[in-house]
């Protein structure tokens, strides 16, 4: 139940289609009940002209869909308990205090929010603290226990069709993750304007929503995601992370949802 | 204790000149002291990953990129050229800054920690008003800096003034003015200090994914902050005396 309507066409993590069992992100946390009045207390709010308090939401902390030692051994549980339960929960209390001073941007979308604090290129102070709220929302849905392998059907056509096969998709994707410089994220999104996939590599909190391209699969590339588990060998995580992590399931999920936004060539219409 | 690597001090060595250039590439440098030395500040597991495989990395990165420029450079290829210009900012970057960070650390029993003396002393005194701001200062960019990089207390050569800057993933300082002369650099990428604030082997709670049931020794808001108010401690500030009266006698 989403108690500030979505207005946003570009959320790819509509709970209708993943199905997630974890509680919308965005949580009432006001600390005045507001009931039905009778009558006689409307009359006396009319006269009195008395306000009803102010309701506010705030940003929660919305919990992986698994356990957090369901990804073991390929993701420890102590990495999911600092990652998930210090550095993304520090995000979101960070963020939901910016948001307490700023009433223009506390009444954004979350995607309004990311792409009005980038501010094209020259980014707000809260964009970091917003994008890195989404950006671990997106990030923990990406992957699954017993991930990896291979996607079907729709998503691994679409992919062959733009990478020649997975294999070349897969190489290119560890390559753009190895090449990638200090901390930041790397991405396979489905391009708008193009109509392709492709990858890209992002820096610190930055991720292909503020191009309104649609992202399909992302991969952490902080220390913080896997130092505890490989220190330094970030080789050995990202192809852990394709191997046994990667989720084809909320990939194939997010593309379908994708289509309805952007047109990927003519539909096959059978002959008569 | 850890062992010291067997790897000389030096930090050049000469390879078989390819083309008309001999092309010269670079070795880990030794560090001044153990591995263990500077505990309890930086612990030594931190500083045997941080010398032996971090900053390896950047040399043996750096060595490659150079290599290939070399070749591009004798072929002509500008294109190649200009495409490895990042590779080389980056590791060669890494490898200046780590091989300046080593230099700025020292254990207390050979003076890590005392503050700085005579010239740079009053130095730091007349720009930001006593050593306690300044490193009030650096802390506070250091903690304040998004993602990976180092925060700097440098000398401009050509105005004799102490500057605070902070630089980017591995940039140098110089990127952000060539008559910048770092003095100090205190390196605020995760690498540095993540083991030591979240390594240790507490057993892990199992929260069921409940917010609230969470390891309350973990406190996350603080572990940057924590990190670069105890590295004081084992700052050499002699070495940046020196490099400061040479830039500014």
């Amino acid at each position: 139940m989403n108690l500030l309507s979505c207005s946003s066409n570009h959320c790819p993590l509509s709970s209708k289609v993943l199905a997630s069992t974890s509680p919308p992100s965005k949580i009432l946390k006001s600390s005045v009940r507001v009931r039905n009045l009778g009558w006689g207390e409307r009359r006396d709010n009319m006269r009195n002209n008395r306000r009803v308090s102010k309701v506010v939401a705030y940003y929660g902390l919305k919990s992986p869909p698994y356990r957090l030692d369901a990804l073991e051994p390929y993701m420890s549980q102590r990495t999911l308990e600092v990652h998930w339960g210090a550095h993304h929960r520090g995000y979101v209390e960070a963020l939901n205090k910016q948001l307490a001073k700023n009433d223009i941007l506390y009444g954004c979308t979350m995607d309004e929010l990311i792409r009005v604090t980038y501010n094209n290129g020259n980014p707000l102070p809260e964009f970091n603290n917003a994008a890195q709220v989404w950006n671990h929302d997106f990030f923990w849905e990406s992957m699954q226990p017993g991930g990896g392998e291979m996607p079907t059907l729709g998503i691994l056509q679409q992919i062959e069709k733009d990478f020649a096969s997975f294999a070349n998709f897969k190489e290119k994707f560890i390559e753009a993750a190895l090449t990638s410089f200090g901390s930041g994220w790397v991405w396979l999104v489905l391009k708008r304007e193009k109509k392709c996939l492709a990858i890209v590599k992002t820096s610190n909190a930055v991720n292909p929503l503020v191009w309104n391209d649609i992202p399909i699969i992302s991969l952490d590339l902080w220390e913080h995601a896997y130092y505890l588990d490989y220190k330094n060998d970030r080789a050995k995580y990202v192809n852990t992370f394709m191997n046994h992590l990667v989720s084809w399931n909320a990939a194939a999920a997010r593309m379908a949802r994708a289509q309805a936004f952007v047109n990927l060539g003519e539909p096959k219409i059978p002959v008569a | 204790m850890a062992l010291r690597t067997l790897i000389t001090r030096k930090t050049l060595k000469t390879t078989t000149p390819l083309g008309f250039r001999g092309l010269q590439t670079f070795s880990l440098p030794d560090l001044p002291y153990d591995y263990g030395d500077l505990e309890p500040a930086i612990s030594g597991e931190i500083m045997q990953l941080h010398h032996q495989k971090h900053h390896q990395t950047y040399i043996t990165n750096y060595n490659k990129a150079l290599e290939q420029l070399d070749s591009a450079i004798t072929k002509g290829d500008a294109s190649t050229v200009v495409k490895l210009q990042g590779a080389i900012k980056f590791n060669g970057g890494g490898h200046v800054n780590h091989s300046i960070f080593w230099k700025n650390l020292a254990p207390v029993r050979e003076g890590g920690g005392e503050p700085p003396k005579a010239s740079l002393s009053s130095a730091i005194d007349s720009h930001f008003g006593s050593l306690e701001a300044l490193v009030q200062k650096m802390n506070a960019e250091g903690a304040a800096l998004q993602g990976s990089g180092w925060v700097w207390l440098a000398v401009d050569k050509e105005f004799k003034r102490l500057v605070v800057e902070t630089t980017a993933n591995q940039d140098p300082l110089v990127t952000k003015g060539p008559s910048l002369v770092p003095l100090l650099g205190i390196d605020v990428w995760e690498h540095a200090y993540y083991l030591q604030f979240f390594g240790f082997l507490a057993p892990g709670i199992a929260s069921f994914n409940i917010p609230d049931v969470f390891a309350p020794q973990l406190q996350y808001k603080n572990v940057r902050p924590d990190y670069l108010k105890n590295i004081w401690k084992v700052i050499n500030w002699k070495y940046a005396g020196e490099i400061y009266d040479k830039e500014c006698p």
